[in-house]
């Protein structure tokens, strides 16, 4: 891409395609109210080729609508035509408006900064919401949304509830206790041969568990053969 | 101090936002001048304190003087709020001189799609919804907040510089015949 010496431009400093403009007529020191558009439109166009497609939108419909005053202006016009209505006006007019907000912004900004040098009394939970007021019902009331409250289920559902079966932590400490002894033992040591198939899930979970925090490695030498759970060496497998 | 002045005091020593003159006045009716009894709190902390009793927001808050943020914010025991971005502060600017206005009229004046950040706006409630235009699809009308004011520290919106002094003049735009 092109650009003349002084024009090295970074779009993400600019908040949109008029503060671009606005840049690139400052930068030209020409005259808002009278703009050079076939300048600024070739400038417009050099900067917006580098552009990012998330912004692209914006700033490729200004780039059109400077292409089309562009054209505009180059369309014959008799003198003393009252009617001739000057294609820039419109975008002289936005920028202007826009030139505003700019140092609307500068204003406020600074009036941010100087009040954020300033603290109030620290940040404080907002109250609780007040308690809800004591209901008032009576017994005909209450049945009654109770009536509709069950007609609206279908058939009742029932859950048997069943406590965990699953010892993992005491599986833990039986593994703890084999590996105090023993550098490297099989599966059959820790669930012994008439394990239940709880027993059998909590052991395995906590050899899982453990070979996660590294307290064992776990290997199977062939495959479908017996487990050799070893004694694990931390360092190494962090 | 008369003992008015002690409790508003108290009552704003306890608040952590600035609370305003009706809510002032609800704490004693007929206990006296309320704004008597704040202009005697000013007058006392004007000096010979860390905090002053500053107008904002549209009421009276106390708030540490300037020359001691730097400190505080080293010992981090307060921190200033995060700055604005400029495209926040171009769409509060908008907000603030046009309201109520609803976000075509903020995209046109800046001339980029500007929902999210008005969502944001709405977010941290600087700006809110006020009513519904008459157009089309009866859009939202937005308007600036009273956590609007306490951020700039400024008192009320007639804070806000008047648009004939800054270097551009503009006024609303003013409706242009178009020829038929």
């Amino acid at each position: 891409m092109q650009t003349g010496p002084g024009f090295v431009v970074e779009l993400e400093k600019f908040s949109g395609p008029l503060d671009l403009l606005l840049h690139l007529i400052k930068e030209d020191e020409v005259d808002i109210t009278d703009l050079p558009i076939a300048k600024i439109a070739d400038q417009f166009l050099a900067v917006i080729q580098d552009l990012g497609l998330n912004q692209a939108a914006d700033y490729l419909e200004m780039a059109a609508r400077l292409l089309r005053i562009k054209a505009q202006m180059l369309l014959p016009r008799r003198l003393g035509d009252d009617e001739w209505e000057d294609p820039r006006a419109e975008l002289v007019r936005r920028l202007l408006e826009y030139q505003q907000i700019r140092e609307l912004v500068e204003w406020l900004g600074h009036a941010a900064d100087v009040r954020a040098e300033r603290f109030g009394r620290g940040y404080e939970a907002p109250p609780p919401d007040a308690p809800p007021a004591p209901l008032q019902i009576d017994l005909n009331d209450l049945l009654g949304a109770a009536e509709r409250v069950i007609a609206l289920i279908p058939e009742p559902m029932l859950h048997r509830v069943v406590p965990r079966p699953l010892d993992v932590e005491g599986a833990t400490a039986k593994i703890n206790a084999l590996l105090a002894e023993r550098e490297q033992f099989g599966w059959s040591d820790i669930v012994g041969r008439g394990a239940t198939i709880v027993d059998v899930l909590s052991a395995f979970i906590a050899l899982l568990e453990l070979a996660k925090r590294s307290v064992v490695t776990l290997s199977q030498p062939e495959p479908f053969g017996p487990m050799v759970v070893t004694r694990g060496t931390p360092r190494e497998a962090a | 101090m008369e003992p008015l002045a002690k409790l508003l005091e108290a009552a704003l020593f306890a608040a952590s936002r600035p609370l305003t003159l009706e809510e002032l006045e609800s704490l004693a009716p007929s206990e006296g001048d309320v704004r008597a009894a704040l202009d005697e709190i000013r007058q006392n902390y004007r000096e010979d304190h860390g905090v002053e009793l500053v107008e904002i927001a549209e009421g009276w808050q106390f708030l540490t003087r300037r020359e001691y943020a730097e400190t505080i914010e080293r010992a981090q025991f307060a921190l200033r709020p995060r700055r604005l971005s400029p495209a926040a502060l171009e769409t509060l600017a908008i907000i603030a001189y046009r309201q109520p206005v609803g976000r075509l009229e903020v995209d046109e004046i800046r001339g980029v799609d500007s929902g999210a950040v008005m969502d944001k706006l709405v977010e941290r409630g600087l700006i809110e919804v006020v009513t519904r235009g008459e157009g089309l699809g009866r859009p939202l009308l937005y308007g600036t907040t009273p956590p609007f004011l306490e951020i700039l520290g400024l008192k009320d919106l007639e804070d806000l510089p008047r648009l004939e002094e800054l270097s551009v003049a503009l006024r609303r735009p003013t409706p242009v015949d178009e020829p038929e």
